[in-house]
């Protein structure tokens, strides 16, 4: 399988050259940035952190963005396998079992197979990715991710040509996830992307954050990062990934299909049902900002959208 | 109850009505209102208007069926703390959700039904402070005013529909606030005789109506 990737700079990425031409002067402010933030940390709740992953690189696509407190990342979440309050993951997903863990990887593929999530994650070099992440509920944040291309991983198993969709499961168990024990969803939580939107080097599955082991509240041991889209697209503790010819039903989808579509992709042209996606609240920010359409992905994600209505296929 | 126990429980009934306030100001001062502040104040203001809401709407059930008649002079100050925790609430969507950009906040109201329903609710809570004065009461004669203060009931279904239209998926707490309202309402239909006697009030202050609600 050829997995194409964009070469050109896009435009959002190109240094103003006023800046450019600051860029001493900017050396040196941020050599004093980040020595205070390092005092800040060190005096922080950085010893709390899960152990620090080794080996990670940086990868494309990043941002200068601010990027969100660890803290926020990690006690600010929509996690529903563990109660449906923001708070609530950072409070009950501290005794979920994260190894073994094992991933089935089947449907229509000429090697499937269930791996233990070590075997799944170790060929593949680990590369921090800086993506914005927009919730449907109207919020955002800035996240350092440590993972690799879900392509590495679709392409390993070799999807046969009735593979048209990739369908994602998370992990069910309410004896862990006691928001499981309560019908607010459909149990298990499912998840589906598109072949060719799996295959987009955007798409990772992420392991880690901010250089460290993921934690559970944010989807360990194994999550979708799919940042053009609604953050409810990219599934937490995935315990299968499975090709399949017919578009999956997702989680969401089938709690409210006129409210969730399968595409979610993130646009400030077509609003929630019930309230406007045209802003976001940036946490940590007092003003809203404008929201981007595909959360500012554009230039790399419209071309698989070319020709479609996005209005209805929401 | 006589008088002089209310001179005393009187204040301490509005400072404890002060204290979901007093603790949101405190988590405000000590950054802790967590990850999306605008938002925590904005839950846990509109949450109180409707606590509030049926805390006053629970004041006659109460009276009649605890055969206390006196807890009716506690009812006029918890339904102006559950419209000043309701201005609060408004404030906070106006200035910090919306930034009094009017424009958007008409559309909202028109739009999103679940805006509409808060709104009305708050709408309806307006001309009930406006008049909870003893001189507004003697002006406009029991028999309208109690005509008019059946509106408290329109409010507080407002208020739990506004509720229940904005959770995402988990309506098991909207379905409380709703239980609730729904058995303070069926308890006024209740014939007298199962809830004790309905005895006229022995007068609310300076000549307030002393009609069951």
């Amino acid at each position: 399988m050829i997995i194409r990737t964009r070469r050109d700079i896009p435009s959002s990425q190109i240094t103003d050259e006023r800046l450019y031409l600051r860029r001493r002067e900017f050396i040196t402010l941020a050599g004093a940035g980040v020595a205070t933030a390092a005092a800040a940390c060190a005096e922080g709740a950085q010893a709390q952190r899960p152990p620090a992953l080794a080996g990670v690189r940086p990868g494309p696509f990043g941002t200068s963005e601010a990027r969100t407190p660890y803290e926020d990342v990690t006690t600010y979440n929509n996690f529903y396998e563990f109660g449906a309050d923001k708070g609530d993951p950072a409070r009950h997903a501290g005794g979920l079992r994260t190894r073994p863990w094992t991933v089935r990887i089947d449907g229509e593929c000429q090697k499937p197979a269930d791996y233990q999530v070590e075997d799944l994650i170790k060929p593949n070099a680990l590369e921090e990715r800086v993506y914005r992440l927009r919730c449907v509920e109207g919020w955002s944040m800035v996240i350092p991710w440590v993972g690799f291309p879900l392509a590495r991983v679709i392409a390993r198993a070799e999807p046969g040509t009735r593979a048209r969709f990739v369908e994602f499961t998370t992990l069910l168990d309410p004896r862990q996830m006691p928001g499981q024990r309560d019908p607010v969803l459909e149990w298990p939580y499912v998840e589906g992307l598109r072949l060719d939107e799996a295959t987009h080097p955007l798409a990772i599955l992420a392991v880690g954050l901010y250089g460290a082991t993921l934690p559970n509240q944010n989807g360990a041991p194994l999550r979708l990062v799919v940042p053009w889209k609604y953050g409810f697209k990219s599934i937490k503790a995935i315990v299968r990934i499975r090709f399949v010819e017919k578009q999956p039903v997702t989680a969401w989808q089938r709690q409210n299909p006129r409210e969730y579509g399968f595409y979610s992709n993130v646009n400030p042209e077509v609003d929630h049902p019930r309230w406007s996606q045209a802003r976001e609240r940036r946490i940590g920010e007092f003003f809203k900002r404008r929201t981007l359409m595909f959360n500012g992905y554009g230039d790399e994600v419209a071309s698989l959208y070319a020709g479609m209505d996005l209005r209805r296929n929401f | 109850m006589p008088r002089a126990h209310r001179r005393v429980i009187k204040p301490l009934v509005f400072a404890a009505a002060l204290l979901p306030l007093g603790w949101l100001v405190r988590r405000g001062l000590s950054g802790t209102l967590g990850a999306n502040p605008l938002e925590t104040i904005t839950h846990e203001t509109g949450l109180w208007t409707l606590r509030f809401l049926l805390i006053t709407l629970a004041v006659t059930p109460a009276r009649r069926l605890l055969r206390l008649n006196a807890l009716i002079a506690y009812r006029r100050m918890l339904g102006l703390f559950a419209f000043a925790y309701g201005c609060l609430h408004l404030i906070t969507y106006l200035w910090f959700d919306q930034f009094f950009a009017w424009g958007e906040i008409v559309r909202d109201i028109a739009k999103r039904p679940f805006i509409t329903a808060g709104m009305a609710g708050f709408a309806a809570m307006v001309p009930l402070a406006l008049t909870s004065t003893a001189a507004m009461i003697r002006r406009l004669g029991g028999r309208r005013w109690r005509a008019l203060h059946r509106l408290v009931y329109a409010a507080a279904a407002a208020g739990v529909a506004h509720y229940w239209w904005l959770v995402k998926a988990d309506t098991r707490s909207p379905r409380a606030y709703a239980l609730v309202l729904a058995v303070l309402l069926l308890a006024r239909l209740l014939p007298a005789g199962i809830t004790g006697s309905a005895r006229p009030a022995a007068g609310g202050p300076r000549g307030r109506p002393s009609a069951t609600r």
